[in-house]
This record gives structure tokens, sequence and C-alpha cells, in this order.
């Protein structure tokens, strides 16, 4: 087998699971930047968009438009679990925040567990979907679901791009993150920037769910938990807090597991995870503000 | 104490306002007004309260008792985004501007309130022509520009909002007097175009040099009022309301 093809696969791969990761992580980013609140329960929105897919595909609904609804209702999700969840307890300590977000995770878990037990489910994928495609004698193959999963991601993020830049609203997002006051006193609807945040973030993590259900098969209501600090370790080596710090990180990190499986002596694939978290600690030592974030100064 | 000459309520009246900073009484029992095409000025020594007044006219802060009036109706209780639309726009202490954005969306944003769109391109064009480095700096993110400019770009993103009312806090913090010089004759030609604004500033020269009357605060009362022209004339009395007088 020819290296260059074989990096060639690597690549692929990387890019497709770090398109998953950057979705997750540019959600927590979203959330962080204009609430300062690690929100744990990130994660479970995965979790509610595959199996709001499923249950919508179950019905006999085409997987596009069970797809379209699982963003819709992780997004859904989202803004409920910020009015009745965050909302009340927003300006209180941080501990609280995080309290309240570790008990949004098990209240959903459970929800889930309640609803469609704790084992997993078959995420049944349509015919144009499970394919693959092989080039130069199969040494390059990716399956149809990574294409997809590259596309949308793409998709998504130039959506996010345009939002952020050229909008009012999304001007504002990035502006009420920045220094919320101020943005109350331009007259910009906080509480509405805040909710966009979440419906877009959670919206994000329904589009991740699906498509790593897609790629696993399965669904179950703990799948959440680890794409979650996975995206929480992509986020901080970007930047926590910065959109284009989660992309980058996202990518970084899809990279990197893929290449530590394919590059390193095999004995040090099971430890795929351990070096992740030893990059996470890394960064929170010496550079925590991630790549892409410059420590704020106060300039006179 | 010159009195609103018309009949009617002034545009702004604040009337025995309280309002506490924590454990703090920031401000007790303080009365003013500001009336359609008036400069005034509110000085004072740092932590007299000042900025705690500009603060809750934008709804930051909540009063425990008394009364900011807006054209004779209570805005007290209202959100800030509300108070904007309802035409004060507030260029904050130490100038705030969003530093990750560029001059041209901090003056978009500076618009976000606003319900007469149309107007907004000639608005823009008018604060490029006040501020001509901004127009020169356009393109260029807040967070690089001197602290001069970004100052600019405050008041500049303030009056975007088409403000009835304007409040300032403290322009000339931390600014070159050259600097400062040029701000304050910018606040000159607002005013002659009729702008109304509340300013607060330490500096006591060019605050009277553009104030027609002015308020001096000393631990969260008013100490002394007149108009700009007799605390000119009374530089003895101003500095005693600062301090307290000497006993």
């Amino acid at each position: 087998m020819s290296p260059g093809l074989y990096i060639a696969q690597q690549i692929i791969n990387g890019v497709s699971l770090g398109s998953l990761y950057a979705l997750v992580a540019i959600g927590l980013s979203l959330v962080f930047g204009i609430l300062r609140m690690t929100n744990f329960a990130h994660g479970d929105m995965m979790m509610v968009g595959a199996f709001a897919a499923l249950t919508i595909g179950a019905a006999g609904v085409p997987f596009e438009w069970s797809l379209l609804g699982g963003i819709a209702i992780g997004a859904l999700t989202g803004v409920i679990v910020e009015r009745v969840a965050y909302r009340p307890v927003r300006g209180a300590a941080d501990v609280t925040l995080l309290l309240t977000s570790l008990a949004v995770t098990y209240i959903l878990e459970n929800l889930g567990i309640l609803l469609f037990t704790s084992s997993p489910h078959d995420f049944p994928i349509p015919e144009w979907l499970d394919s693959s495609y092989e080039f130069s004698d199969g040494q390059i193959t990716f399956t149809q679901v990574n294409v997809l999963t590259v596309v949308l991601t793409g998709i998504s993020l130039s959506l996010l791009g345009w939002f952020v830049t050229r909008t009012d609203m999304g001007l504002g997002m990035r502006a009420a993150a920045e220094d919320m006051q101020a943005a109350n006193l331009v007259g910009l609807d906080v509480n509405k920037l805040i909710v966009i945040a979440f419906a877009l973030a959670s919206g994000f993590a329904g589009l991740a769910g699906v498509l790593w259900a897609a790629q696993a098969g399965v669904v179950e209501p703990s799948m959440g938990f680890t794409p979650l600090l996975k995206a929480f370790v992509a986020a901080i080596i970007g930047g926590f807090g910065s959109i284009a710090g989660a992309l980058l990180g996202g990518y970084l990190l899809g990279a990197l597991e893929v290449f530590i499986v394919a590059f390193l002596p095999s004995e040090l694939s099971p430890y795929r995870d351990a070096l992740v978290f030893s990059l996470l600690i890394a960064f929170l030592l010496f550079r925590p503000n991630g790549l892409l974030r410059t420590s704020r100064e106060v300039k006179l | 104490m010159s009195n609103p000459p018309s009949a009617g309520p002034p545009l702004l009246a604040i009337e025995d306002l309280r309002v506490d900073y924590g454990a703090v009484r920031a401000v007790h029992g303080v009365s003013l007004h500001v009336a359609a095409g008036e400069v005034v000025a509110l000085l004072g020594a740092n932590g007299a309260g000042k900025s705690t007044i500009l603060r809750t006219i934008s709804g930051l802060l909540r009063p425990r008792a008394g009364q900011v009036q807006l054209d004779g109706a209570p805005i007290h209780r209202l959100a800030p985004a509300r108070i904007v639309r309802l035409g004060i726009a507030h260029s904050p202490e130490g100038r705030r501007v969003f530093g990750n954005l560029t001059v041209a969306e901090n003056l978009r944003l500076g618009a976000t309130s606003r319900t007469d769109r149309d107007k907004v391109p000639a608005d823009r064009e008018r604060m490029y022509n006040l501020f001509p480095i901004l127009r020169e700096r356009m393109h260029q993110v807040a967070g690089t520009l001197s602290g001069g400019e970004q100052q600019m770009l405050a008041l500049a993103r303030a009056l975007m909002a088409g403000p009835r009312l304007l409040l300032l806090d403290e322009p000339s913090l931390g600014i070159a007097p050259l600097i400062v010089r040029s701000i304050f004759a910018t606040l000159g030609e607002l005013k002659r175009q009729g702008t109304t604004m509340l300013l607060v500033e330490q500096n006591i020269n060019v605050a009277l040099g553009l104030a027609d009357r002015a308020y001096v605060l000393r631990t969260g009362e008013v100490s002394l009022t007149g108009t700009a022209a007799e605390l000119r004339d009374n530089y003895e009395r101003v500095a005693e309301a600062y301090l307290g007088a000497r006993q």
C-alpha cells in the first residue's frame, strides 16, 4: 500500500471525525461566549436529536426529513432548557451554573432511558446513504455518511459564518459575548440573543447527533457523553468562546485521534483518549487561552 | 436654580433618586432635570455617584427609591434595550467599544434599536464627517484603535441610536489633552445642532466650557448647582462643593 494513499485515507477519516467534533464544539463555544457558562448538557442535545430522528424515521418519514426533525427538536430542547433551567440561575455563581447543567444532563439522559430504555437501538439509514466509495483498488474508501457529514458541516458552518459577520443579530451576539452591558446600552435584546445562541448551538448538536448515529449505526441515551468531552477539549485547544477556535480545535482533534491510531505503534491505540486528555491538560497548563484567543487586556 | 422655561415636563427629570451598590449607598436623594436642547454637566469627585446616576437612567441599575422620568413618564423599571428605544443613548465610562468588531460594525450596532432604518445611512455619513478618522479606520477592528479614537467611536455609536438625550460618562478619561479638546469641540458642534446631553466629567474646565448648567455631587448628594457661567466665576465654591466645606 502506498504511503501517500494511506495518509490521504487518514486525512479523510480525520476530516470526517473532526467535522462532528467541530459541530459540537462550536455550540459549546457559542453558549460559553455569551453566558460564560460551560453547558455540560450540550452533549445530550446530540442524543435528543438522534432519538428524535429515529422516532420520526420509524413513522415512515424519509431520512432527509427526520434529519431536519432531529435538528429542529435538538434546537427546541436547547431553547426550553435555557428558559426553564438556566435563565432562573443566570448571574449566579459559576458552580451553580455548572451544577444546573449537570442536573439537566441527568434529567435528559434519564428521560431518554425512560422512553427508550438504556440499551442501544439500531439506527437505520436509507439505502442511498448506506454505500461507500472506493478508489485505487480499495486503498481509499469512505462512506456516503462521511460525505454527508462533511457536506452538511460545511453548509452549517458557512451559514453560521454568514450569520455572525453579516447580520445585526449575529454581530449583536458577538458584541454581547464581548461586553454584555455595552450590548445592553446599544439597545440589543440580550435575552433574545441568548435564546438564539442556544437554538443554534443545540441545532448543531442535534445535527451532529444524527450524523454520529448514522456512522455508528446505533443510538443510546448516554451517547452524548464522549463527544461532549471531546468537543470540550477541541474548544479549549482552539480557545474557549471563540467560534473559529472551536472549528480549528475540532478538526485538529479529529485529525489527531485518527493519526494516533494510524501512525503510532498499535500498542498505543487503546490510549488514544488518554493522550487526548493529556493534550487538554497541557493546553490548560501552558496555553489556557487556546490557539486563537489572546488574553484580554485592558486598554486605556 | 433654573427651572424648565416652558410649561410641561422637562425631557429628563430625576426625583429624589436613591441607588445602592450592594451594601453601599451610592446615591441618596438626588433630584435634577435636563430640558430639551440643554447640556447639563454632573461634576464631582470619584465615587460621588455620577456614573451611578447615568447607569440608573439607562436601566443598568434599579433605584431603591425615587423616579426617573422621560417626558414625564417613569422609565426606571424598564429594561435597557427599551430605554434606548425611547431615545436615551449612553456612551459609557471606559468607552466599552466592541473590540472584536470593526468600526463600521460598531456603528451598525449603535443603530440596532432604530425603527427609522431609512435615516441610518445619512446618520452614518454624519458620524464619519464629525469624526473623519473613523472613516479612515472603518474596516479596522475597534480593539486596535487608540484611546482617543475609541472614545470617538463610543460617542458615534451612541449617536447612531438617534437619541433625544445623550448620556456621556467621562469622555475625557485617559485621553491626551489635545484629543480631549478636539472631542469637546465636536460636542460643542453637536450642542449647536440641538443635541441634549447629560455629561459626567471630572475635568471641570472642559465640562463648564460646554455645559449650560451643572450640578456638583458630593457623596451621593447634590452639593451645588447653577449655570455654567455662575460656577465658572466661583471656583472656590465649586471646589468646596467637591470636597466638603472646610471647618
